[in-house]
């Protein structure tokens, strides 16, 4: 999972660019600088873009269309029995339970995290530094080196390929990331608002939950759309903790195997099409967010 | 602070360090004392051996293989990555029009945003299998049929031994690129105007002004990046387990170290034979990451 650093909601993009030309320079709509920077721009947008399109096409078409004679062919008809077909080899299934782990995932996440970071940057207590970069350590190593043992750790809680199982997993590794984000968005709120809650006898959970929680809104909402994506994403835990009841990205991976199989690759860009649409929706309404929430400044 | 405090601290630390201790912590710690077993993971009895499995790892031809794999994409997808986004984000600042308020950014900047970003958030399974696809070795795949109509002729991409870890790698990059090019174009956005705006009136061009004054100054930027790209490219894990034949394949031409971690542990009943494995992948990330830090580093430039 790729591990970025803090948050800026700020698009810094809308600003115009830096000011940089030759003294005495006029006004030239198009110069080559110009056109050679869109030709560019675009074709690397066509070689992102395609391939995406190519495979919601091809998940209506029938396997001889999609590797015919002229595999940039639009289908003759839409066949989209492909997608019942898909629904039928389990996508529904898959789709279901990564909608359950990550609806829990990203709850326990955020609201552990938060608890995490805030006593982190509220309160101070032996030991504080040494949690923090506890947790700060986990965003640095793959998930990869300890994925043997972790199998047998859930196994002997009896939880391989449970909800529960890949759910308190994935808290465990959205931690990290959450408790550094949180922790320095929570610096940057003001004390002089809890410090008053505190005084007019809030307790401090209290204080936690109905003033700073709601103050570090904008903050959620960033690191929230960052562990929606990456759990819902997420390949390598649940394709060892989870053999037994796949999620949506496993299920592709298993359907290419099956599909090639069987020779049937409409069925297989149907499904895919299921994985790729809801996620492609969140962020083509979020994209200014997911942006700021995934890259951040690391600038600062 | 007042009295109470450290109970409320020690009530909300509780249930998350917990979890984070037993799915996290230990099972780190696991690794390296399982590395120093004959542990099948299947059989509860198992005997301490010393450091053999790190001796036999020496000689596995296979994770060698696996590991200069992993070397390969290391080398390669920082510098191609970080030189592409970089390239794209100057394009995208500083390649529009040119008149009497200065060079301004190319129109059309956030669709170009948008579009180069989108690999970033859909699972590697999704990429794997487009660009698998994407890829296919016949005549009538739809890269082959590009190909060909451009005169480049035909290729069987993951099928021949000799390019497929390259089609491991291009996938790799092309799903990163759009990352790191807003990552770069954020940090451009943040060097203050009025910088350039000196170099201008010293009559600086626009590539003096990126080599001279950006560059230096997206410095700590591109370092982390680094950073970043360094530890994908020693995982990959997921993207040759989905995209490749075997996975691996063909003839463990595109075999990782996780594939190999995965495989003895999962498959050939070695669990302490693969913890040893990712006790040397922990070792050659900490390295890693330490070399590149260093010997990156340059003075901070604030502004």
């Amino acid at each position: 999972m790729t591990v970025p650093v803090q948050i800026d909601v700020e698009d810094t993009s809308a600003k115009p660019a830096p000011a940089v030309r030759p003294a005495g320079g006029k006004d030239r709509a198009f110069s080559p600088v110009n056109v050679f920077s869109h030709t560019v721009l675009i074709a690397w947008s066509v070689l992102v873009v395609v391939p995406f399109l190519w495979a919601v096409i091809a998940s209506v078409k029938s396997t001889g269309e999609i590797f015919g004679d002229n595999p940039w062919a639009l289908p003759k008809e839409l066949l989209w029995d492909n997608y019942a077909k898909a629904w039928d080899k389990g996508v529904g299934d898959y789709l279901f339970n990564s909608l359950v782990v990550v609806a829990g995932g990203v709850f326990g996440t955020m609201l552990f995290g938060s608890m995490v970071a805030y006593v982190l940057a509220r309160y101070e207590f032996p030991g504080n530094r040494f949690v923090y970069y506890l947790f700060a350590a986990g965003m640095m190593f793959p998930t990869f080196l300890a994925i043997v043992p972790l199998f047998f750790v859930v196994k002997g809680f009896g939880m391989v390929s449970t909800y529960q199982g890949l759910i308190l997993v994935y808290i465990a590794y959205s931690l990290p990331f959450t408790v550094f984000f949180m922790h320095a968005f929570f610096r940057t709120l003001p004390t002089s608002i809890a410090e008053a809650a505190l005084v007019d006898g809030a307790s401090h959970a209290g204080t936690f939950f109905r003033v700073m929680l709601p103050m570090a809104k904008p903050g959620l909402i960033s690191v929230g759309i960052f562990n929606v994506l990456g759990q819902f994403n997420q390949f390598v835990l649940p394709s060892f903790l989870s053999p037994e009841r796949p999620v949506l990205s496993q299920g592709i991976a298993t359907l290419l195997g099956s599909q090639r199989y069987e020779n049937d690759w409409g069925t297989l860009f149907a499904a895919l099409t299921i994985a790729m649409v809801p996620v492609i929706a969140v962020y083509l309404v979020f994209y200014r967010q997911v942006q700021a929430g995934l890259t951040g400044a690391t600038l600062k | 602070m007042r009295h109470g405090s450290y109970r409320f601290v020690a009530s909300f630390l509780a249930i998350p360090l917990a979890l984070y201790a037993i799915f996290v912590i230990s099972p780190f710690v696991q690794a390296f004392y399982y590395s120093l077993t004959d542990w099948t993971g299947i059989s509860p009895d198992f005997k301490f051996v010393g450091f053999d499995n790190f001796r036999t790892l020496a000689n596995d031809s296979v994770f060698r293989q696996a590991l200069g794999h992993n070397l390969i994409l290391l080398i390669g997808l920082p510098l191609a990555t970080i030189f592409l986004a970089l390239v794209f984000a100057y394009l995208l600042n500083v390649g529009g029009r040119a008149n009497a308020a200065g060079v301004q950014g190319v129109r059309g900047n956030g669709f170009y945003k948008l579009a180069f970003f989108l690999p970033q958030v859909l699972s590697v399974p999704v990429i794997a299998v487009i660009w698998a696809t994407v890829m296919t070795s016949t005549d009538s795949g739809l890269l082959n049929s590009v190909t060909k109509a451009i005169g480049l002729g035909t290729s069987e991409y993951l099928a021949n031994p000799d390019i497929a870890l390259y089609c491991v790698l291009w996938v790799l990059i092309w799903g990163s690129v759009g990352f790191y090019l807003v990552l770069f174009n954020a940090a451009m956005s943040g060097i203050p105007k009025d910088i350039f705006e000196a170099a201008i009136i010293d009559g600086a061009t626009r590539l003096s002004t990126f080599f001279r004054i950006t560059l230096p100054l997206l410095w700590d930027t591109i370092q982390t990046s680094w950073v970043y790209l360094a530890i994908l490219a020693l995982d990959a894990y997921a993207l040759v387990a989905v995209m490749t034949a075997g996975p691996g394949g063909p003839d463990n031409s595109t075999t990782v170290m996780g594939l190999q971690i995965a495989d003895n542990g999962f498959q050939y009943g070695r669990a302490g034979y693969a913890s040893a494995m990712g006790v040397v992948l922990f070792f050659l990330t900490l390295i890693i990451a330490a070399v590149m830090l260093r010997a990156t580093r340059r003075d901070r430039i604030e502004y």
